[in-house]
């Protein structure tokens, strides 16, 4: 009897290479999951003692973690924005609280914490051509994932707080110019800055959503700067992190006197 | 100076198959794709390549090497040590004909599946004028020599085949990017790069850009740009009042 292409068995080319190895990669793969994992915990874990922790001013320097302090109880006068404390005295809790979320934001839904912390924490995938260990997949095409999009409103937010981080440093300057602590500042507020330009969405808002560079030169001119940031994206994420780490770590040493010396 | 390397090779059809040793001359300057052929010459007359160009043009032996998508051709024998063990298997993500032989046709049907170059009805052929810095963005997104490596590595669809029909895989992505930022398409590719092509799908995990032989920065400058404009088209609500007050065309940058 003939058999009909009905009755055939599926073509056998269907099918993959049936590899049980999970990878056959053989470089340490690892590494990179493994170090973001650490350190994103460790920022994790200071940032979390930081917002609680009361000593963050010391004239002229504030704490990049505590700034800026909006609320008259809990900020000493010359901690306050130009002077300025909206929230009166009801509020008592740690100033960190409620700024804290803007610049966490930013982080948390940049393309490249993400790219991060998919592969750190989610294994999703751990490395490239590295199996992942989840059954199911549906990436940011839905709810929760998909509220990353709103990543341009945080960098907004971003810039804001990038500038009150010069103004803190460039106050700093004007009453302590020889200090360690200005300079840590200054150096910061410097690198948060040029993180946040680096921005992907600051790219795309700045020309990167225009289809004609020619009609809008000023604009091409601006997004041929921000792409030059943009290829040091990740490394001006990290650099930047470690940078407000240090140096609110630094002030909060010199508000708590561990840090004593003439020019801290 | 030449030494003897050990192979393990991935031998089989329609799927099922297994590694196998051999143990091959290798001389210098080599790559692994003449490995490969020197095998089929001496040891293995039935072991299936796909190869052309032998010069990383043509994008024809897309394997992976140590775990790792490479093109045959491109990957020196001396960034190996002389006593590692070097495997080669065929792509993962795609159905194997044969050895390293894959059936990369899910591409060619993504490929289809995207509308071509739409020009606007009142521009005529020849009436095209453009500046060198209105196309020159996208033009780096036609250096791909479609080895499908990219959609090989992209854990989307190569650890959750199930979203093979959802999902067109960064090379069709950087595609319809490109189409998007070309001065005179008029298609709409945002809705359609979300809806149907699963843009969403995409985590940025970079492997795409990772493993791109022709070093096209897919992510950066193709898929986390067509976020975005995604982002304009549906999720921003300051932008649809732009659109509103300003009158301004639906897609919001094709200015």
């Amino acid at each position: 009897m003939t058999q009909t292409a009905a009755d055939s068995p599926a073509p056998a080319r269907r099918q993959r290479a049936q590899i049980r190895e999970r990878t056959l990669r053989t470089d340490q793969w690892w590494r990179y999951p493994l170090v973001t994992f650490i350190i994103f915990t460790a920022f994790l874990v200071y940032a979390t003692w930081a917002i609680f922790d009361t000593d963050f001013f010391v004239a002229p320097y504030h704490a990049p973690f505590a700034s800026p302090c909006l609320a008259e109880a809990v900020c000493p006068e010359d901690a306050r924005l130009f002077g300025w404390a909206p929230l009166g005295d009801w509020y008592t809790w740690p100033p960190g609280l409620l700024i804290l979320g803007l610049p966490a934001g930013f982080r948390f839904t940049c393309y490249y914490y993400r790219k991060a912390y998919y592969r750190g924490f989610w294994l999703s995938p751990p490395a490239c051509a590295v199996n992942e260990p989840h059954t199911k997949y549906t990436g940011e095409s839905r709810f929760p994932l998909i509220l990353q999009n709103v990543h341009r409103y945080f960098f907004y937010a971003a810039i804001v707080v990038g500038l009150i981080l010069a103004y803190d440093a460039v106050k700093a300057l004007i009453e302590k110019p020889g200090g360690v602590g200005t300079w840590v500042l200054i150096g910061n507020a410097i690198l948060i800055n040029l993180y946040t330009l680096s921005c992907h969405s600051c790219r795309h808002i700045t020309a990167g959503r225009l289809n004609h560079f020619s009609k809008h030169p000023v604009r091409y001119r601006a997004w041929g700067f921000v792409s030059k940031l943009n290829a040091k994206h990740q490394e001006l994420a990290l650099v930047s992190m470690f940078s407000v780490m240090g140096a609110d770590l630094y002030v909060r040493l010199v508000a708590k006197g561990v840090l004593t010396f003439a020019f801290a | 100076m030449g030494y003897k390397a050990k192979f393990r090779v991935w031998r089989g059809e329609g799927g099922e198959g297994k590694l196998e040793d051999f143990t091959v001359e290798v001389n210098e300057g080599e790559v692994v794709l003449d490995i490969i052929h020197r095998l089929q010459a001496t040891q293995a007359p039935d072991l299936a390549v796909r190869w052309n160009c032998k010069a990383g043009k043509c994008g024809s032996c897309s394997m992976e090497i140590n775990g790792k998508p490479r093109l045959g051709c491109m990957t020196r024998m001396s960034t190996f040590t002389e006593d590692e063990t070097i495997t080669v298997t065929p792509m993962r993500t795609f159905p194997v004909i044969k050895d390293l032989v894959t059936d990369v046709s899910f591409n060619y049907q993504k490929a289809r599946e995207i509308p071509s170059f739409t020009p606007p009805a009142s521009v005529k052929p020849g009436e095209y004028r453009m500046q060198q810095i209105d196309v020159e963005r996208s033009q780096e997104f036609r250096k791909c020599i479609e080895c499908f490596m990219c959609n090989n590595v992209c854990h989307v669809i190569r650890d959750h085949e199930e979203n093979k029909t959802n999902f067109a895989g960064p090379r069709f992505l950087m595609r319809i990017a490109e189409l998007d930022m070309h001065p005179y398409d008029v298609a709409d590719r945002k809705d359609a790069a979300q809806e149907e092509h699963g843009l969403g799908y995409c985590n940025i995990t970079k492997c795409c850009t990772e493993v791109c032989p022709e070093h096209i920065k897919i992510t950066d400058n193709a898929l986390i740009p067509m976020k975005e404009r995604v982002v304009d088209r549906r999720y921003d609500p300051l932008v649809w009042l732009g659109n509103k007050i300003f009158k301004r065309s639906g897609s919001g940058s094709k200015g």
